[in-house]
């Protein structure tokens, strides 16, 4: 597979604030890849850069290997599907759709087929003529679509399109996307706050994080093998522990020894370890390689969501026996649990639940900056 | 009024209490002028009931296509003016945009009539402009008491009537849809007239009826600037009434303008707001 999308070296500033620190990112064709990080963290503005909106300071970009960095947006073979929506309020569902054919002088009998095509494709058969104040979000949402895949670029930019939709829909839509994609095989450029959606999308993700990319990787690699604190604390829950790599294959926390699956770090280099709230058991005080006190106890359905308090640290741990607060238990952890990153800028910041207060995280995401 | 009344229910947030001041207003200074008006419009000087005063009016067809003429003169102008100073206004940076639509409001802040006599002293024939051109070998030009002149007058008092909103039309625009139309490969020119142009129109409408009606109202610009050889019919109901004391005839010339100033814009609007809610301001 050829690259579709390359950039390279790209650095963009706004107001002396650094937005994108030196990118470089090679995107395959037929491929969905999601640019994934907190709000401000650059992901907006790559994918501006790719649509032409933005014009970085520093680098190039390339579109099937040659430069684009000097074509304005309506030039370049990219469209894009904006978080809200940015449909023509003046224009009904047809003349919405119709417009980048009409642009281009297409035949009045062609445009009118391929929208008839498309409006089928998105399941809004026979709204040809609503105003788009008359629509459903989610409705909008699927005008948004077939506004911008009418044009069958070879590269369609997704801007949070699903983040103004509620949960139900958004499923649906992550769904209906991943199938136009395929159907279309078109490569995808989609952009979000939500790891979840990232993860359940995704060919590959770029997690990105003060202008920088943090990793490249399958959903898999991303959750399993984070490059660092940040990625591991970003994608999923995690305890992320100080430690040192005695020698190949045997870490330490705690003062205590675990055998690990992790190689190739210097003899008692201090690194950073990544336990998932899920692997590890709840075990009697004497099975147990460490032993803490619950401190909170939260039922989630499918499973308890327990703090322990093991020697100060805070670990989260998920589990399906039920615990009460303040009794002491074991913890016990397989070897292929532990995850070990080398220490980074973000060691130390994230990994503890002394504080615990992820929602509220999730709650200021949602307010995504457009800058 | 009362059928309406039924008709509608009242709207949730209706106060009597807050409406009435309102309503006593509009009921003092709107609604009972318009009936002396037509009672003025209908009767004699003894009071009677009478038609001569319409009777009388095909007198003045002339003067009101003279000012019907005028005034879509200086619209057009105010309107070319003013779309695409809108347009540069509404895209420049915070400071110069502030700076510019200061210096847009500033004129209105001194008096109409200083304003406009203050042109006399520019364009006389011993004028500013004609010292000037007459010291470049130009001679002196016949600048004043044209009609040339009216309508520059016009356009001078109302220009901020019509740049304001649209200006304010083109504020309100998303940003994210011009990024969309661009996105579509619609050329610059292609975005502003498949997505700016119809989604400035409410401000255009409005911009046109507040130069609009003014210009075939106005009475003073002309004689000033016009030396009062050209009558507009502004200039004649004023007469009616300051000179003549015809009140009736002034009343019955004043509510056919009226009538004149609804037909036009209806007709305008007919032709601008084909689905659009917003545009119908005026009619």
């Amino acid at each position: 597979m050829e690259n579709v999308v390359e950039l390279k070296n790209i650095s963009v500033t706004f107001d002396e604030e650094k937005v994108l620190d030196h990118i470089d990112l090679k995107i395959k064709d037929k491929e969905f890849v999601t640019l994934l990080g907190p709000s401000g963290c650059g992901k907006t503005t790559t994918l501006r850069v790719i649509a032409g909106f933005v014009r970085p300071d520093e680098g190039d970009v390339l579109f099937e290997g040659e430069s684009i960095s000097a074509l304005p947006p309506h030039k370049r073979q990219v469209n894009t599907i904006f978080q809200r929506y940015a449909l023509f309020p003046h224009l009904n569902v047809y003349e919405n759709i119709a417009f980048g054919l009409r642009v281009k002088k297409v035949p009045e009998k062609e445009i009118k087929q391929a929208v008839a095509d498309i409006l089928k494709l998105v399941n809004l058969s026979g709204y040809e003529k609503r105003n788009i104040s008359k629509l459903s979000g989610g409705q909008q949402q699927r005008v948004a679509i077939a506004r911008a895949i009418i044009n069958r670029p070879k590269v369609l930019l997704l801007d949070e399109p699903l983040a103004a939709l509620d949960l139900k829909l958004r499923k649906d839509m992550q769904v209906e996307l991943k199938n136009i994609q395929k159907s279309l095989g078109i490569t995808f450029i989609f952009v979000t706050h939500d790891q979840e959606e990232a993860l359940a999308m995704s060919d590959t993700v770029v997690v990105m994080n003060e202008g920088i990319i943090q990793q490249i990787g399958t959903p898999q690699d991303i959750y399993n093998e984070p490059e660092n604190a940040f990625v591991a604390d970003f994608i999923g829950e995690s305890n992320i522990l100080d430690g040192i790599m005695k020698k190949d294959f045997l870490a330490v926390i705690n003062g205590r020894e675990f055998e690990c699956l992790d190689s190739g770090f210097n003899p008692n280099e201090r690194v950073d370890i990544v336990i998932r709230p899920e692997d590890v058991d709840i075990v009697p005080l004497d099975k147990g390689m460490l032993e803490g006190e619950v401190t909170s106890v939260t039922f989630l359905g499918v499973h308890y969501e327990i703090i322990v308090d093991v020697c100060g640290f805070k670990w989260m741990i998920q589990t399906t026996d039920e615990n009460k607060v303040g009794e002491r238990v074991g913890l016990f952890i397989e070897p292929d649990a532990l995850h070990v990153m080398k220490k980074s800028k973000y060691s130390g910041m994230y990994g503890d639940y002394s504080t615990f207060s992820d929602e509220i995280e999730h709650l200021s995401d949602l307010e995504e900056d457009e800058e | 009024m009362n059928n309406a009344k039924i008709k509608n229910p009242k709207p949730k947030n209706y106060n009597p209490i807050i409406c009435t001041p309102y309503t006593v207003w509009s009921i003092i200074f709107i609604i009972v002028p318009l009936f002396m008006v037509a009672y003025y419009a209908f009767t004699d000087k003894t009071g009677a009931f009478t038609f001569d005063n319409i009777a009388e009016l095909p007198r003045y067809a002339k003067t009101f296509g003279i000012s019907l003429v005028y005034s879509v003169e200086a619209t057009i102008i105010c309107l070319i003016i003013a779309y695409p100073l809108a347009y540069f206004m509404s895209n420049m940076k915070a400071g110069p945009k502030r700076m510019l639509s200061m210096l847009i409001m500033l004129p209105m802040w001194m008096n109409f009539l200083i304003r406009t006599y203050s042109w006399i002293t520019i364009l006389a024939r011993t004028g500013i402009i004609n010292t000037l051109l007459e010291k470049i070998g130009i001679g002196p030009l016949k600048l004043i008491n044209t009609p040339g002149a009216i309508i520059l007058g016009m356009v001078y008092n109302f220009l901020p009537y019509m740049v304001l909103p649209i200006y304010t039309a083109m504020l309100k625009l998303d940003h994210s849809l011009l990024e969309a139309a661009d996105d579509l490969g619609a050329s610059p020119f292609m975005r502003l007239r498949k997505v700016i142009l119809p989604l400035s129109m409410p401000g255009v409408i409005s911009g046109i009826t507040m130069v609009f009606v003014p210009c075939v109202s106005t009475f003073y610009i002309s004689q000033k600037l016009g030396g009062g050889k050209t009558m507009l019919i502004g200039d004649v109901i004023e007469m009616q009434f300051q000179s003549a004391y015809n009140y009736n005839l002034g009343a019955a010339i004043s509510l056919i303008l009226m009538v004149l100033i609804l037909i036009s814009l209806a007709v305008m609007n007919h032709f601008a707001d084909k689905d659009d809610e917003e545009g119908g301001l005026i009619v």
